[in-house]
């Protein structure tokens, strides 16, 4: 395996900072958001030239400083993290777009600030995506943290106050509770905190030790909103939408479940896990976790609470694929980072479109829609179908491989879990699309006419759309990289 | 010239202080200046003696060309020379971001003003460049009684009764550490702290020797406010002029952890002040203590200088506790923590200054709306804020995990989980204040309520928020260097035998 | 016992003396109301170490260190043990000072607070900002 040095990855963490002075200074709204274009682009762009090296099975390397001893501040760009930063990176050029339709379709204040945030968020998330140690991870995860605060609560009254206040309470309060001390108590134990693909144990340590901090890595996270740390996911739910879009589909809670895997797979290694048999644990967390979120979003009303619901069960999928230790349930896990990032936003862009054009929020007053705005609840379509894994999207391939991995690591409840959980999937997604296509005259609570969100709005979640389509027949790039990451 | 710094960082600003008090009564506008170039040539002093320093080495310097023991000695190691360049840089930045607040809050008393400010700083440096413990009384004291005179120009209503009982209790502090120094004198006979340190191995069990340690630590403990002893602290900081206490609040309680540190390391050894004495398991407990009520106490209250100010209690408590740890990792974080706290606090109190001077206080009720009113002011906030929370990458993070690291180390769990607490209740103190002013309307003094969409900046004057945006990413550039600071300059002072 | 410890305390009577004193000071500073009995409590404190240095500098039989004839004294040899020590006195020259001057802060402060609330009882002075 190569390693070549490079300042690339730390660019690509940069080049949204970059801006923000400029997007500070600016005051024309224009000059504001093709900076934002800008910066997206070249992000991508320096994400993306990374892309043959890495494939090549190369590692690109950069350290920023040694803060102590056997620990420094770096980069290590490999295929796990360049899976998800594509994913991040991709998705922050679309969500740009969403997001200047949506912000000026409904005036919001505060625009600059709005997407000077974002710009910050984004570099964490990239940060997060290259970091080559649990300190570096540690970094990003909580300027994310910081960074999506005032991004959660745009709206500055009471409720983005005190569902701030529970964002910061789970997030911030687990990651200094929870994953510093299990952080430091690593380090004092190891001496080191770099992933490796057999971990940082030598594999002596009692076996207690290693399953309290195992605990305290995978829940600390909070971001991936594991039970019962979830309960921020809804609360953030008063962002708007495109915050509730990217950073609560893709960015803040995918970072939850990459530091996830990165702790699985980087810190702790496959192998001692097997060997311990630990994997079940976080496993049997993960599968409550799916059923619990799935039925819980079931009774839910509000749109972009179903959602958060189901952005709760399907992080939990991607945790116990790893979890199930097997490859192809790893392949499954990583794979689903992409399969679902595309659903997701897909339906938070229709969420947020519907918002825009309606002003409604609840599944109850969308009787009918469908006749209205049929281009973007045939995207709500092809969205829920990846979500529930269903051909042909994307979502269909990484619960395939999910499947395969419960087989092949002889773990049959798991398996029911995943069928049944589909089934809930299903139950929660199809009636509101069936509402919004099939109904009488009577329960129609629309007038029969074709009056889209504004093309901002709508162009975004197409492309998405069809994006969660082409996943299903060229997933080999996600693939490649996550078949490169597990080393098969 | 570079062979006198030790002498020049000091004796600069001492001749400055009669020169600036001679200049105002010429012209007032001459004593900025003079201050300022006092306090720079301090400075590159100290950062000259640091570079020298750096990867071992030490600088002995005679004053007067009196050899030791007779006369006083200086002694730089890596520890002072650290502790300098943070006091005097720190002095040097308040200087220069106070000059409006200066010259608005006392027009008529600039002069005394900056006369008390570099005599007070000389004082700072002196207790840190001395290598002789009765030296170190005097320029205490000096460094004291400017410090008094600095407060009692605050708060005209509460200010001087402030001074006075930290008056009574500073001269408490500096007398006991007095009557140590004579128990040491009356064993050993001599004042150098080299000297005394190559005498006393063989007295180690003396009583007396034992006496003398322990009323020089009370009396350091009284002057760094450690808890129980803190009761002046969170007056006479509260009331002061915003210049002294964003100068005093930073430098005080840091050096005095100095003191007691070189005290620990060179004066005593590790061996007699860990080994010998049985007293770090409580002294660590004390700690632990002076954390959590710091942390409890400053959630009490509503004026953001006086929570700034119980928050600096518990980070005295950081640093003895860590020093007291007895173990290299928990010495490292206390060292570091002298300058990554002194930046951090030295961000907070100038942002709070910058308040200060454009809403006339800093209670609750005055921060409302001041993200939008003033947002580089609080962006310099912020990450003063963070950094004492610890959030990486700024310095505050790094120091707090050597100091946790030395506590796991130690087995000191008690020690962890209060400074994991006390973290935890800084996001809670932070997060309030700028709750209040992110969300809460901003109401100006005509009572007028202005929406979110009016957008009506009123920054503190440029003076003021360069300096403070300059430390702002000091603490991320500090934080960075962790690693360089850790191994050029700390990894020296600490003895092998600790491990 | 107890001749042994009475003699302990004679053979040292110039530390129980300020070790006393100390506690007087101490008393006064902590126990008085009005901030004038605590100042004067304050130099108390201040002097009882000053004696302290003092005291120890003190042999028995010895006498001023003044050696005649300075630099030629290399004629006779000098005893070092006929001497005070000088060096714990001249210290004290430095601490008498800074106690003269703490006193100066300290009154320069009680006139202060005397201008402020007409008043130097400490609790009457509390009352007063409570009120407010």
């Amino acid at each position: 395996m190569e390693t070549i040095i490079s300042i690339k990855p730390l660019l690509a963490v940069l080049v949204s900072l970059l801006v923000t002075p400029i997007l500070v200074s600016s005051r024309a709204s224009n000059v504001r958001e093709s900076w934002t274009f800008v910066a997206a682009g070249l992000k991508f762009l320096i994400v993306a030239s990374m892309v043959p090296a890495v494939l090549h099975g190369s590692q690109i390397v950069y350290t920023i400083a040694e803060v102590f001893p056997g620990v420094a501040i770096k980069f290590r760009v490999d295929a796990l993290g360049m899976l998800f930063a594509l994913v991040a990176s991709s998705l922050w050029i679309i969500t740009s777009a969403y997001s200047i339709g949506y912000m000026r379709g409904l005036d919001e204040h505060s625009q600059t600030r709005y997407f000077v945030f974002f710009a910050l968020a984004l570099s964490a998330t990239i940060g997060v995506a290259f970091s080559a140690n649990l300190l570096t991870l540690y970094l990003f995860y909580e300027m994310l943290s910081f960074a999506t605060y005032p991004l959660v609560t745009h709206h500055q009254d009471r409720e983005a106050r005190s569902s701030g206040r529970k964002y910061l309470l789970y997030i911030v309060g687990t990651s200094i509770g929870i994953v510093l001390p299990a952080m430091l108590v690593t380090y004092n134990l190891t001496g080191t905190l770099d992933f490796s693909m057999h971990g940082v144990f030598s594999g002596t340590e009692p076996r207690a030790t290693i399953v309290v901090l195992l605990l305290m890595l995978v829940l600390g996270f909070a971001k991936v909103a594991i039970i019962p740390l979830h309960s921020w996911l809804p609360a953030a739910m008063v962002a708007p939408t495109p915050v509730s879009a990217l950073l609560h589909a893709v960015a803040v809670v995918k970072v939850g479940a990459f530091s996830v895997i990165r702790v699985i797979t980087g810190v702790f290694g496959i192998d001692l896990l097997s060997r311990l048999h630990l994997g079940t644990l976080i496993g049997y967390l993960a599968a409550f976790t799916v059923i619990v979120a799935s039925l819980i979003a079931l009774s839910q009303d509000g749109l972009k609470r179903r959602l958060a619901f189901s952005t709760i069960g399907q992080l939990s999928y991607i945790v116990l694929g790893v979890a199930l230790l097997s490859p192809k349930g790893l392949i499954g896990g990583m794979t689903h980072i992409a399969m679902h990032a595309f659903g997701k936003i897909t339906l938070f862009f229709c969420a947020g479109a519907i918002f825009v054009a309606t002003g409604k929020k609840n599944i109850s007053e969308m009787v009918g829609i469908g006749k209205r705005m049929p281009i973007t609840m045939t995207a709500f379509l092809i969205g829920s179908l990846s979500v529930i894994g269903l051909p042909p999207t994307g979502g269909f391939f990484s619960k395939w491989y999910l499947v395969l991995g419960t087989l092949q690591a002889h773990q049959i409840s798991m398996l029911v879990v995943l069928l049944a959980s589909s089934l809930l999937n299903a139950a929660y997604f199809l009636p509101v699309v069936y509402k919004a296509f099939f109904c009488t005259e009577q329960e129609a609570m629309f007038p029969n006419t074709v009056q889209e969100a504004p093309l901002w709005c709508v162009v975004p979640l197409v492309v998405t759309a069809i994006g969660s389509i082409v996943l299903f027949f060229y997933p080999t790039i996600f693939l490649n990289l996550a078949k490169l990451a597990i080393g098969v | 010239m570079s062979a006198h710094y030790p002498t020049l960082l000091v004796t600069v600003p001492l001749l400055s202080a009669f020169v600036i008090s001679a200049a105002g009564w010429v012209n007032k506008r001459w004593c900025f200046p003079i201050a300022v170039a006092a306090l720079g040539v301090s400075a590159y002093s100290c950062v000259g003696l640091l570079l020298k320093v750096a990867d071992g080495g030490v600088v002995h310097y005679r004053l007067g060309g009196w050899p030791p023991p007779w006369g006083i000695a200086y002694y730089v190691d890596q520890l002072n020379a650290l502790v300098l360049c943070v006091v005097s840089l720190a002095a040097l930045i308040n200087l220069i971001a106070a000059k409006k607040s200066i010259e608005r809050e006392f027009p008529e008393k600039t002069a005394p003003f900056y006369t008390l400010y570099v005599l007070f700083v000389t004082g700072m440096l002196g207790i840190t460049v001395t290598g002789d413990a009765f030296n170190l009384y005097v320029l205490l004291e000096i460094g004291s009684l400017t410090g008094y005179g600095l407060i009692a120009m605050g708060d005209k209503a509460r200010a001087p009764l402030s001074t006075l009982n930290y008056l009574y209790m500073g001269t408490i502090g500096a007398c006991f550490y007095l009557l140590g120094v004579g128990y040491l004198y009356i064993v050993t006979g001599s004042l150098n702290m080299a000297d005394i340190a190559h005498l006393l191995p063989p007295l180690y069990h003396s009583k007396a020797v034992l006496t003398a340690f322990i009323i020089c630590l009370v009396g350091v403990w009284v002057k760094m406010a450690f808890f129980p002893l803190h009761g002046w602290l969170p007056n006479a900081y509260t009331f002061a002029p915003s210049a002294a206490s964003s100068l005093i609040a930073p430098l005080m309680t840091k050096v005095m952890i100095y003191v007691m540190i070189r005290l620990i390391l060179t004066v005593f050894t590790p061996q007699f002040a860990f080994g010998t004495l049985l007293v770090s398991k409580p002294i660590v407990w004390l700690a632990v203590a002076a954390i959590v009520m710091g942390a409890l106490l400053a959630l009490k209250e509503r004026d953001v200088k006086r929570m700034l100010t119980y928050i600096i209690i518990a980070e005295v408590g950081y640093m003895v506790g860590g020093a007291w740890l007895g173990n290299r990792a928990g010495m490292t974080g206390a060292i570091l923590h002298i300058a990554n706290d002194a930046l951090m606090t030295l961000c907070v109190f100038l942002a709070v200054g910058c308040i200060v001077y454009k809403t006339k206080g800093a209670r609750f009720e005055d921060i409302q709306g001041l993200f939008r009113k003033m947002p580089f002011t609080m962006a310099g906030f912020v990450v003063g804020a963070l950094s004492i929370i610890g959030v990486p990458p700024t310095c505050g993070f790094f120091s707090k995990w050597y100091l946790i690291s030395g506590a796991i180390q130690a087995g000191q769990y008690g020690f962890m989980v209060a400074l994991l607490f006390s973290s935890l209740v800084s996001v809670v103190l932070f997060f309030r204040i700028f709750e209040i002013a992110y969300y809460e309307p901003f109401q100006d003094h005509h009572g007028e309520t202005h929406t979110h969409h009016a957008s009506l900046m009123d920054e503190a004057p440029l003076g003021m928020v360069v300096p403070l945006l300059i430390v702002a990413a000091g603490l991320v550039v500090m934080g960075l260097y962790t690693g360089g600071i850790v191994s050029h300059v700390i990894r020296f002072v600490i003895p092998k035998g600790l491990v | 016992m107890m001749g042994e410890f009475m003699q302990a305390v004679i053979a040292k009577y110039n530390y129980w003396i300020y070790i006393t004193l100390m506690m007087i000071g101490l008393y006064a500073m902590i126990a008085k109301n009005n901030l004038i009995k605590k100042i004067v409590g304050m130099n108390i404190f201040q002097t009882a170490i000053i004696l302290f240095y003092v005291s120890i500098g003190v042999k028995k039989g010895g006498t001023l260190p003044i050696v005649e004839h300075g630099h030629g004294a290399h004629a006779h040899a000098v005893h070092a043990a006929d001497y005070l020590n000088p060096l714990p006195h001249v210290l004290m020259l430095t601490a008498i000072v800074v106690s003269v001057a703490t006193l100066g802060v300290a009154l320069a402060l009680g006139v202060k607070v005397y201008r402020e609330y007409q008043t130097l009882e400490e609790d009457e002075i509390l009352a007063r900002i409570r009120e407010k």
